[in-house]
């Protein structure tokens, strides 16, 4: 049974479609990794599912919360939802932090909110998660500004808030790419155990392959606004089914082997006003024939959990999609 | 690829800032570079890799003579580097030009990519103007760009077409050394791999030497023929990328290595506790010991030098020479 | 902290000297005083003696430093109008002037605050353009031409309200709205903008994914945030307090402290325009002081030294 599932997710600005159809659903527990390069709209994917997107945004589709549909639903109703059972943390941990609060009273705002502690009580839990996340001194730091401690640390905040609510699902949105290498190594290796301990589902936001294939079981790659290829982690690394997927595990600079040309995609992503008829992936793809303009190739399986939107891998029975109005 | 002799010999550079703190404080010295010591060949990469704060892009700036270093020399093909913002400076700064991370920030978003590609012909007196806008031309067909891309702003062109209008700028005058700081740092992986065959290309194509600074180990190993890693304003290892990247000898190269993600390898990581120390709060001794798996006593006393292992390998660590045994260190792997 | 507001202390007296020497030079270069005092047909020997009685014969620099060393002992000098204490003028005008700028310094605060925030809040919509619309026509409008308009349509068409003069509170009401509309168009127009910024930052994304309600979002997470930019304004606001409504005084003969520069002006009457000089700059002084003071309090990261590593 799914914890979240979205079906059919849009999402346009100003009449430009920067999410085309997104369907995927995140088991309880799961750990789900949605890859893809800037504008392919994985941050938009979730920011649409919890309602954090500006008003201007058209979204269209369905999100399904344990039965519960988030699209169009009430203000109120969407606040529980926010933090309480899905949480979200960011990019920039440092200036997603409020920098006029203390974090203890950052924390103890969604410990007010979800579980309705105050007082000593909420100051008592709020250190406990500052332990949890790795915070040396926790007591003490519940007192400090943002800006008095390092990005990583402020990324564990973060993480703590999120926490703050028990959260079922932690939505992680390229949590470690504004960090340092070794500060990356320590958070991914900090989820990853909070999950363990928690039994919380994780989707983690990345850009890089690598991050993902550490941190998840299941991988989701996007493009251009659409998911174009999802398999379990290891499955993907062996046999990508999508030119697209095959060309960013290429772009990867090898750790060993002989050093020769990355097999890099030529041209760029197209911007959302500009999209190809079809396959949005199809002015890039060395594959391309005219069949891949006609409009754009569904999700077919591969083999199991492994399904990819490529109109190679079964030209006849290929469900084609018309691009919504 | 032309090889052979030395382009660029930088000895003990240092680099110092007042750092204060608040409106209250003393001021504080950060020794942002301290005593780097590195030789760039003729035609070859030199990979520099290194968290933020570790003095890495400082001493970027430090061999192009951008700033000015408080101890140490840089010599240029052979003869000193002039004196910061004199002439002799400004003329060599023909042969030697930089790329920075930010493309968009690096470029002039009035004027069309053609002009500012051109800028350094007219700057340095290159060519007649006619000559000029065929050089352009040639420079944007280098880097992959359309000549009809010229007319556009850097508004309208994507990052990665952004940076290689920044390249064609910095080739323009053909110069010997590159110094990329960061230069595919904001880029989309697929772009990013665009990029770096393109300076691959470039180099074979106008053996022209690089000093590539680079937080992405991968990268490095991609691009450089050599690799130093830096922490704290010094460089702890020095060796070609594949022996550093298989076989790092630093325990800080080697956590930088377990660090890089990779399908398969969780479970069996370094993870380095802590952050990176503030420079104006260098650890005595070995500045790494307080992160350090293998540290012992010794390593808080005695400052490590860099020097050559058997195998040719520059590292700074008394335990990967064997002048002690490992010890247990202050770091602990994360309980799970 | 002590270090701090030592550095400011000293930072303000050496501004209060600038301000009095530039005084001094301007007025003494622009005019001999004692010809115009006594007049243009008065005898060369009245105008001479003038000259003595009031030390205008010394050498320009003896005259300063005299003068510098007065102020230093609290002697603002006399009149040379009437010879009255210069000190003992000024200070008798500023209530008139305190009764126009205090109210309109409350409508600024109470009007323009509130206006930009809705502003930003309903940014594009009618009422956002509506708010921006008027800041803007607040913002252009000299004082002097929106005080006549108000003159024009309510004491002179409408004939609700006194055109001039300070015989009752009534009198008072145009030139406070005149000040008060201009004020509270530009403290709109810096809320709302301030506003603006701060709604786009990160953070204010991470309280609305906590489940905050917009409504806490706005009060606890922005309005704190915005609050930074919008006390320099208010602080420029209150260092006008004293000299900031010469133009309306003057529009509506109001016997304050601006209508009194005026005319020591024109009657190069030195001591009682730098006797006003000086206030002024102590009040902006003080004024900016307590602004800087705020900053730390609303904005943590001014507050201590910042112990980040580089």
């Amino acid at each position: 049974m799914a914890l979240v599932s979205l079906t059919g997710l849009s999402v346009a600005f100003d009449g430009a479609l920067a999410l085309r159809g997104i369907d995927l659903s995140i088991a309880k527990g799961e750990a789900v990794g949605l890859v893809g390069e800037s504008g392919c709209g994985k941050s938009v994917t979730w920011l649409a599912a919890l309602g954090l997107l500006p008003p201007k945004a058209q979204i269209t589709g369905s999100v399904m919360l344990d039965g519960e549909e988030l699209i169009g639903a009430s203000a109120p109703a969407l606040e529980r939802v926010r933090g309480g059972r899905i949480a979200m943390i960011f990019q920039d941990p440092t200036s997603s932090l409020n920098p006029v609060h203390r974090i203890g009273k950052q924390i103890v705002e969604a410990l007010e909110l979800h579980r309705g502690m105050t007082g000593s009580n909420a100051r008592t839990e709020a250190k406990r998660l500052l332990d949890l996340v790795g915070i040396p001194d926790a007591a003490r730091r519940l007192d400090a500004y943002p800006h008095e401690l390092s990005g990583g640390q402020n990324q564990r905040v973060m993480i703590a808030i999120a926490l703050a609510g028990q959260p079922e699902l932690l939505v992680a949105d390229e949590p470690t790419t504004a960090l340092d290498v070794t500060i990356q190594a320590q958070i991914l290796e900090l989820l990853q155990s909070i999950r363990r301990q928690m039994g919380m589902a994780l989707v983690l936001i990345s850009h890089d392959l690598g991050v993902i294939a550490e941190a998840c079981e299941r991988v989701a790659v996007m493009y251009a606004g659409r998911i174009v290829e999802e398999a379990p982690v290891a499955r993907l690394f062996q046999s990508a089914a999508h030119p697209y997927t095959q060309g960013l595990i290429g772009a990867l600079p090898p750790m060993d082997g002989p050093r020769q040309r990355l097999a890099a995609i030529p041209g760029g992503v197209p911007e959302p006003w500009a999209m190809p008829p079809g396959c949005g992936f199809a002015p890039r793809c060395q594959f391309r024939s005219a069949p891949c303009d006609a409009g754009m190739p569904g999700l077919v399986g591969v083999s199991g959990q492994h399904r990819a939107a490529c109109i190679r891998l079964a030209p006849a029975a290929m469900p084609v999609e018309r691009m919504p109005a | 690829m032309k090889a052979g002799g030395a382009l660029l010999e930088a000895e003990g550079l240092v680099r110092r800032y007042a750092m204060r703190r608040g409106i209250l404080g003393r001021a504080v010295e950060v020794r942002a570079v301290d005593g780097v010591s590195l030789k760039l060949e003729r035609g070859r990469t030199l990979g520099l890799v290194g968290e933020s704060g570790c003095g890495k892009s400082t001493t970027g700036r430090l061999v192009l003579g951008m700033e000015a270093p408080d101890a140490g020399r840089v010599s240029f093909d052979g003869a000193a580097m002039p004196q910061p913002g004199s002439i002799a400076w400004r003329a060599s700064r023909a042969r030697m030009q930089m790329v920075f991370q930010d493309p968009l920030g690096a470029l002039d978003r009035r004027l069309p990519i053609a002009t500012q590609v051109g800028e350094p012909l007219e700057i340095h007196g290159v060519g007649a103007r006619s000559e000029r806008a065929a050089r352009v031309e040639a420079l944007l067909r280098a880097v992959g760009l359309r000549p009809d891309q010229g007319t556009r702003y850097p508004h309208e062109l994507s990052g990665g077409q952004r940076q290689r209008a920044v390249l064609a700028r910095a080739l323009a005058t053909d110069p010997a050394l590159l110094v990329c700081d960061e230069p595919i740092s904001a880029l989309d992986v697929s772009i990013q791999a665009q990029v770096m065959n393109l300076l691959l290309d470039l180099q074979d194509q106008y053996g022209t030497s690089m000093l590539f600074v680079s937080h992405d180990l991968r990268a490095v190993r991609q691009v450089s023929h050599r690799v130093a890693v830096m922490y704290l304003g010094r460089i702890v290892e020095e060796g070609e990328p594949d022996g550093v990247l298989h076989e790092p000898a630093h325990p800080y190269s080697r956590a930088l290595v377990s660090a890089i993600p990779h399908p398969g390898r969780a479970g069996q990581r370094i993870v380095l506790q802590g952050d990176p120390p503030n420079p104006a709060d260098r650890p005595s001794g070995c500045a790494f010991h307080p992160r350090c798996p293998v540290a012992t006593q010794v390593c808080a006393r005695e400052t490590p030098v860099l020097k050559a292992r058997p195998d040719g390998r520059l590292v700074a660590c008394h335990v990967a020479h064997g002048e002690i045994t490992a010890g247990q260190g202050h770091a602990q792997k994360e309980a799970a | 902290m002590l270090h701090f507001v030592a550095t400011r202390l000293a930072r303000a007296a050496l501004t209060i000297a600038m301000v009095v020497t530039f005084a001094f030079i301007v007025l003494r270069l622009s005019g001999d005083p004692a010809q115009i005092i006594m007049g243009a047909d008065a005898p060369p020997e009245a105008v001479d003696a003038f000259r003595v009685a009031w030390g205008l014969d010394e050498p320009i620099w003896v005259q300063y430093f005299s003068y510098f060393w007065a102020i230093l002992q609290g002697d603002l000098g006399r009149s040379m109008r009437d010879g009255r204490d210069a000190i003992v003028l000024v200070t008798e005008r500023i209530p008139a002037t305190l009764a126009l700028t205090l109210p309109a310094l409350a409508i600024k605060i109470c009007l323009g605050i509130p206006a930009g925030i809705y502003a930003a809040l309903h940014r594009n919509s009618l009422a956002d353009r509506m708010v921006m619309i008027i800041a803007v026509a607040g913002f252009t409008v000299p004082s002097f031409v929106l005080g006549l308009l108000l003159v024009l349509v309510f004491a002179v068409q409408l004939g609700w309200l006194p055109s001039g003069g300070q015989e009752s509170w009534r009198h008072g009401i145009l030139p406070v709205i005149t000040l008060g509309l201009g004020g509270a168009a530009v403290l709109a127009r810096f809320t709302r903008s301030a506003m603006l910024e701060v709604l786009g930052q990160p953070y204010i994304r991470t309280a609305s994914a906590k489940g905050v309600p917009w409504r806490a979002v706005v009060t606890g997470h922005a309005l704190p945030n915005a609050a930074i930019p919008t006390v320099t304004i208010i602080g420029f606001m209150v260092g006008t307090l004293i000299a900031g409504a010469v133009v309306v005084e003057s529009v509506f003969s109001w016997p304050g402290v601006g209508r009194l520069l005026v005319v020591a002006v024109a009657n190069r009457d030195l001591a009682v325009v730098q006797c006003i000089l000086l206030l002024v700059a102590i009040t902006m002084v003080c004024a900016n002081l307590i602004v800087d003071l705020l900053y730390g309090l609303l904005d943590p990261r001014l507050r201590a030294a910042p112990r980040k590593a580089a």
